[in-house]
């Protein structure tokens, strides 16, 4: 039984590093247990489609977004209330709504423990200013 | 009632099968599920086949013209590197002699040899590109532009190996530290995926022309349907003796030079 | 059913080997980790030069996977007994070559997040599609036919009949495996050093040289070891695989420098002047591609003559010659005399960095890691029966 202390610490360790987010949340006093405030858009108050379904689907509709817009060049959207949206992210959901990737898309995303999109890799994330022809 | 641990082991393995069995079902149906509510389909594409030809006699009046190069890199966001190994270019020049070099012979050499032949990417009839994608990510459209998908290409770069023209580039590093200005209009793109020149298809969605050839004061890129038999492009190509890049190959490019 | 307990005993010299290699595949790790954060910027390659070492090490290592079929033929089909050692250690190395393999195509990738692309949107146009089922494929055959083999013998008990035509399959397939892989290059138009039917066989015949020796090499080096006899005969047999294997890939290499000068086709030329002579200056791989000529011709010398075939040190000798050659030949002239001169007549300078030559170094780490343990626990159950 030589190896009853090997077994014991590597248990505690294990044990240690499984329960990580339950500690760790705990002592970090700036972990929240409301949700933070996102910055709604100014002007716009409906969504391309119902607030319910983005919340549990605009990752679906954002790659359907993208496979139609890039793979099938159909780059417009006609949305449940019949209003047409180009399907882009930099003109229609930044600059037309949320106007801030930091204040809308990140916020819930580092409050949910969900990896970043990585959509600002490439698209621009900062509104474009007014202009009459893009 | 007894079970063995090898019949118990079997059971808890054909319903772990069961489970990841229904969920690749479920994930299969739901990719060709109707998408998107509210979709426009597009209206059917008459039969359009986009093409250039490109005018080096008109190209040459201006010595060390490049328009059309800043046109389309400031356009597309294309960085630009200080390491050429690094380089991406969507449009270039290149001489003659390297470009044709089985059109000339040692003594016509003398005169055409440096001359500077505009290159883009010839958007093949039967791309190798294409052929040789392992995941889709390049293909040909109905209208003949070989286009990219940058949130797809895994970087393996076969297409860059297979294109006989050297007309594709590979992001080696993050482009954005190497752009001086930004259209915001247009992404930039992410390390680890190839891009080329997309004939400026997202500006003739807008039905505008690409930006090299509006760009050209010269007009000595002009674009247009090949399978228009009145287009412009049509016109200059009955006008005056055009050539293509390699057509021994087979690749049955888009773009023709009129030397 | 792996028996990894087997690999976690031994002597001071094998642990020592173990964590030697260990701290090599972390130096590769880290370099990686290097790569990862800031592109492939950081390797030799170029817009000229896209693909290099990597891809050269994995066109050359699927050789040595194909190589298993030299004994697994003789020994299946043909009931020839010499090989019941080494056949199952032939299979082993191939599951290593294809290990290998794969890391190899993996650090090449630019975004390797989105590696299994190739899986949820397959292109069966694409040859790197049939690349992936052939590798995928003959890297599961050969792993079920070594566990399934080696708990037989550890059991003493014949071998499950379903894993005969299992093994009659993996022959055919151990073609396929290198031919699709030459295809992925041969069948490209704008590449002329590539574009040749010959591509293939050659690949096959270098395949069939360099593999067989890396086994000869394994079991002397194992014998040396841990005392143990692959065979006299066994040995010898393997000899002569890599002796004909040698002559005939020496015999393609001279029939593709025929048509490339006889012809005096620029296109054709220019590869072989660029990689034996130099071309605009550059001269960087001339001496490589000289000794790869060099070494091949003193292994076949070794080889044909029998005195010298059947004694151990220059048999070792003629064995590390081919291997060398041939990893010269494939893993470096292949890849660069296929992309230089450009498509646009560029000669460009392709040097691996520091850190791309670590990551190159740290997957061989790995596969020598998977060969050691696998062989451990193989021997560990010769020893025991």
């Amino acid at each position: 039984m030589s190896d009853r202390p090997l077994i014991l610490a590597g248990l505690t360790l294990f044990v240690g590093l499984v329960t990580t987010p339950i500690w760790h949340g705990a002592l970090d006093r700036k972990a929240a247990l409301t949700a933070p405030p996102i910055k709604l858009p100014a002007q716009e108050k409906q969504c391309v489609a119902p607030a319910s379904y983005m919340r549990t689907s605009h990752m679906q509709l954002l790659e359907h977004w993208r496979n139609e817009a890039v793979r099938d060049g159909q780059r417009q959207f006609v949305a449940f209330n019949g209003k047409t949206y180009d399907k882009n992210p930099t003109r229609t959901c930044l600059t037309q709504c949320h106007t801030d990737r930091k204040e809308f898309c990140e916020r819930c995303h580092n409050y949910a423990g969900v990896s970043d999109p990585d959509c600002w890799h490439c698209h621009n994330d900062s509104p474009i200013a007014s202009r009459s022809t893009p | 009632m007894k079970i063995t641990r090898k019949d118990f082991l079997r059971l808890s393995g054909l319903g772990l099968l069961a489970v990841a069995g229904r969920k690749a079902v479920r994930a299969v149906a739901e990719r060709s599920s109707v998408r998107s509510s509210g979709q426009t389909s597009a209206p059917p594409a008459k039969s359009v086949r986009w093409g250039m030809a490109i005018d080096l006699e008109k190209c040459r009046h201006k010595d060390g013209c490049d328009r059309c190069i800043k046109a389309c890199h400031s356009t597309h966001n294309v960085p630009q590197f200080a390491d050429c190994a690094h380089e991406i270019k969507w449009i270039w020049k290149e001489p003659f002699q390297d470009v044709f070099p089985a059109a000339q012979t040692g003594y016509t050499r003398e005169f055409f040899g440096d001359l500077p032949v505009l290159l883009v990417c010839n958007h093949c009839d039967d791309p190798p590109c294409q052929d040789v994608c392992p995941v889709d990510a390049t293909w040909k459209r109905e209208d003949g532009v070989v286009t990219i998908d940058f949130h797809r290409c895994i970087g393996c770069r076969y297409c860059m190996a297979a294109c006989p023209y050297g007309a594709r580039s590979f992001n080696w590093q993050d482009p954005r530290p190497a752009l001086a200005t930004i259209n915001p209009d247009f992404p930039t793109r992410t390390k680890g995926v190839v891009e080329k020149c997309n004939f400026c298809e997202e500006r003739l969605a807008k039905g505008q022309g690409p930006a090299c050839a509006e760009s050209c004061e010269e007009k000595a890129i002009v674009f247009g349907d090949l399978e228009k038999p009145d287009s412009e492009v049509r016109r200059v190509l009955r006008s005056r003796f055009a050539v293509q890049r390699k057509p021994e190959l087979g690749t049955g490019p888009s773009v023709y030079y009129i030397v | 059913m792996f028996m990894f307990e087997k690999a976690l005993t031994g002597s001071r010299k094998y642990w020592l080997w173990v964590a030697s290699l260990l701290l090599v595949v972390l130096a590769g790790s880290l370099c990686y980790v290097l790569q990862l954060m800031h592109g492939l910027a950081v390797t030799g390659l170029s817009r000229d030069v896209s693909w290099g070492l990597y891809i050269a090490q994995f066109t050359f290592f699927v050789g040595v996977a194909a190589s298993a079929v030299m004994v697994v033929l003789p020994y299946y089909l043909h009931s020839y007994q010499q090989f019941s050692r080494v056949t199952l250690l032939g299979e082993l190395l191939a599951v290593t070559a294809v290990t290998m393999c794969i890391l190899f195509i993996f650090v090449d990738l630019g975004q390797p997040a989105r590696v299994f692309n190739i899986v949820l949107h397959p292109q069966p146009q694409s040859v790197m599609f049939w690349d992936m089922i052939a590798l995928g494929g003959y890297l599961l055959m050969n792993a079920a036919i070594a566990v399934v083999t080696l708990t037989a013998q550890r059991e003493h008990v014949p071998v499950p009949g379903w894993i005969k035509p299992v093994i009659i399959l993996s022959i055919p397939w151990a073609i396929s495996i290198h031919t699709v892989t030459a295809f992925l290059y041969s069948g490209l138009p704008g590449r002329s050093y590539w574009l040749t039917a010959i591509l293939a066989p050659r690949f096959l015949a270098s395949a069939f040289a360099s593999g067989p020796a890396l086994l000869i090499l394994l079991c002397l080096a194992l014998h040396k070891l841990t005392g143990f006899d692959a065979g006299r005969e066994a040995i010898q047999k393997l000899a002569v695989i890599v002796t004909y294997a040698t002559a005939i890939n020496i015999f393609f290499i001279l029939t593709e420098v025929f048509t490339a000068f006889y012809s005096a086709i620029p296109a054709h030329e220019e590869h072989f002047k660029y990689l034996f002579i130099g071309l605009n200056g550059d001269r960087r791989l001339v001496p490589w591609m000289w000794l790869s000529v060099l070494l091949s011709w003193v292994a076949l010398a070794l080889l044909l003559v029998p005195k010298w075939r059947t004694n151990i040190r220059l048999l070792v000798v003629a064995c590390l010659c081919i291997f060398v050659s041939i990893w010269l030949d494939k893993g470096l002239g292949l890849m660069v005399g296929g992309m230089v001169p450009s498509p646009l007549g560029a000669v460009t300078r392709y040097v691996p960095t520091l850190p791309e030559s670590t990551i190159v170094i740290g997957i061989w780490a790995i596969g020598a890691l998977m060969i050691t343990v696998l062989c451990k626990i193989t021997l560990s159950v010769w020893k025991e029966n």
